[in-house]
């Protein structure tokens, strides 16, 4: 992560700020920035999202390409995140400077979306141990001003409810050669059980949510945890060195559930509104 | 059960354009790095430009040209901080090295601060020992903030800080902001304290410092003792909305000042302090405050 380093008066000023649930911005802990997002942005992709939340800015595009399924999972297509963390993002990133970090969200993806509850891979089979559609997700990181894992989440998921599948007309088996038919036709994903991610952020004796890149330096540990729209919880992780009491964990959990399935509803009325502007829509993109 | 608050997310589609003063029928011309500007010999090469093998006159910078004359220039779109000596500078330690700290001040090369530059505690005329080089990192460490003036500048561009006078010095409790150092013009005095209770440095290089009390002025120690103790609410809601504002002028371009920073601050009360970071509202406070200060 890009080390940005504060003073210990800084530090503490942010520090008893959280513990008088007042924060620099003037938000409370447990408030989200506003954030901004555009879909169907790139006409080369299938899907595609971007997202801006603070200083945050991500890039999401999507791909649909036809392979062969897993020999050990021949009724399953595949899914496949891959991050990048642009240079253009900070400076650290550089050379192999954003690695670990790419690795660590794109791993936190693939845990919140692992799950059959979440995603199922079965629908994107075509024909069993021949043909699957599999799915490339590519993160790009453009600049990052903090609570990255949530912003990603949004950005994935808004990318992937705008991805459209070509529809398949026929599917034989020829010969035992697969053979198949695409129409001009699209089809949606059910994005229905796909998850968010939040990001609990543990600073003092308190837990908030969306931190800046200030707040994200005072905070010893962090949990990530990726909640579906049916107030399940697919995955946790753990961030950071600092503990976590058992109590604490519990009411982060809670509070996580709540504000997920609240972001949750808000993302998809707001996707569903942009939807109805339809393809005469003006698309915004980076020139302005 | 606690209420949480709403989560607002907006579409790109009705995006705000926070750009408030612009000429809608002129287009500036933007010239991109390696661009031709001109092959005609009558010309006098300025900042930004040069001259290549073929004698044509070239942008090294993305910006916009301007000519005197005959002298031609391209101002960068974006710049770092150009240090001007005497200028008062908000910057971040570095790093501690042999007699000198090394300041980030926003210009293209790190600054420094040498040992025989700052006040020591025990008044002007002490002597620097081989201990006090020794417990440099006493005084000041990585990532503390500094308040300082620019001494001298070197011939590659870098500055020579220094905190000889008591108003300058280390920063204890706060908020420091990143602008455009172009936001920021050289006045008289960089240092106000703000009716609200808090004081403000804007400093030339683009950093502003947003300080959470007035007490600061007990420097006798050489001003490297930090208060931290917690601060009062009411305070803390000053700096908030200082923050606040200052961010939304200089998103909308409007130059930082004492008067437009005041102007702003009394023009967004009648709303709440994360309000503030909604584009309809900031445009309303960057209007208003724009009006009051065509007014003056």
């Amino acid at each position: 992560m890009a080390e940005t380093v504060l003073s210990s008066g800084e530090k503490i000023f942010i520090l008893h700020g959280i513990d008088a649930d007042f924060r620099n911005d003037g938000r409370r802990r447990c408030e989200y920035r506003s954030m901004e997002i555009e879909t169907k942005l790139m006409p080369q992709t299938h899907g595609s999202a971007r997202l801006h939340i603070g200083n945050t800015d991500i890039l999401v595009g999507i791909k649909v390409e036809l392979d062969i399924p897993h020999a050990d999972k021949p009724n399953e297509g595949k899914l496949e995140f891959f991050v990048d963390c642009s240079a253009t993002a900070t400076p650290a990133f550089e050379g192999k400077g954003g690695d670990d970090l790419a690795t660590e969200i794109s791993n936190v993806l693939i845990a919140a979306y692992q799950t059959r509850n979440a995603f199922d891979l079965k629908t994107l089979c075509i024909l069993p141990h021949k043909k699957c559609w599999k799915i490339y997700v590519d993160v790009l990181i453009l600049q990052c001003g903090g609570n990255l894992f949530d912003a990603v989440g949004i950005a994935v998921k808004a990318a992937l409810n705008s991805t459209e599948i070509p529809k398949i007309t026929a599917a034989t088996l020829d010969g035992g050669e697969p053979d198949i038919e695409l129409s001009d036709d699209c089809i949606q994903l059910d994005t229905s059980n796909y998850p968010i991610i939040i990001t609990l952020c543990k600073i003092g004796d308190n837990y908030i949510v969306d931190p800046t890149l200030e707040e994200e330096v005072c905070s010893t540990s962090s949990i990530v945890m990726s909640v579906l729209p049916n107030g399940k919880i697919s995955s946790v992780v753990k961030l950071g060195c600092g503990s976590i009491q058992f109590n604490t964990f519990t009411k982060m959990l809670q509070m996580g559930e709540i504000i997920g399935l609240k972001l949750n509803k808000t993302l998809m009325d707001v996707l569903k509104e942009e939807n109805q502007f339809g393809r005469q829509r003006r698309i915004f993109g980076f020139l302005k | 059960m606690e209420e949480y608050p709403p989560i607002i997310v907006r579409l790109a589609i009705n995006r705000i354009d926070l750009n408030l003063i612009k000429n809608e029928n002129v287009q500036p011309r933007i010239y991109t790095p390696g661009e031709e500007i001109s092959s005609q010999p009558d010309f006098l090469r300025g900042h930004g430009t040069y001259v290549d093998d073929e004698n044509t006159l070239r942008a090294s910078v993305a910006g916009v040209l301007e000519k005197v004359n005959k002298l031609i220039s391209i101002r960068p779109l974006k710049a770092r901080y150009q240090g001007e000596i005497g200028d008062v500078i908000v910057g971040r330690i570095t790093e501690v090295q042999q007699k000198r700290w090394k300041v980030d001040t926003n210009s293209k090369l790190d600054s420094v601060l040498l040992l025989s530059s700052v006040n020591l505690p025990g008044g002007e005329l002490r002597r620097r020992s081989a201990e006090d080089e020794q417990t440099m990192r006493r005084y000041l460490q990585e990532g503390d903030l500094i308040c300082a003036e620019v001494q001298s500048t070197f011939v590659d561009g870098s500055l020579s800080l220094h905190t000889r006078v008591l108003k300058y010095g280390k920063l204890s409790q706060g908020i420091m902001l990143k602008v455009s150092p172009a936001l920021i013009k050289r006045k008289k005095t960089h240092f106000h304290n703000l009716e609200s209770g808090a004081s403000l440095i804007l400093g030339n290089n683009g950093y502003i410092w947003i300080g959470a009390n007035k007490q600061d002025s007990d420097r006798s120690e050489g001003g490297f003792t930090q208060d931290l103790s917690r601060i009062p609410q009411i305070n803390r809601e000053v700096c908030a909305r200082l923050r606040n504002c200052i961010l939304i002028l200089a998103q909308c371009n409007i130059q930082l000042t004492d008067t437009s920073v005041t102007y702003a601050y009394e023009e967004s009360m009648k709303y709440k302090i994360n309000e503030l970071l909604e584009p309809e509202i900031m445009i309303d406070v960057s209007l208003l405050t724009h009006q009051r200060l065509i007014q003056q």
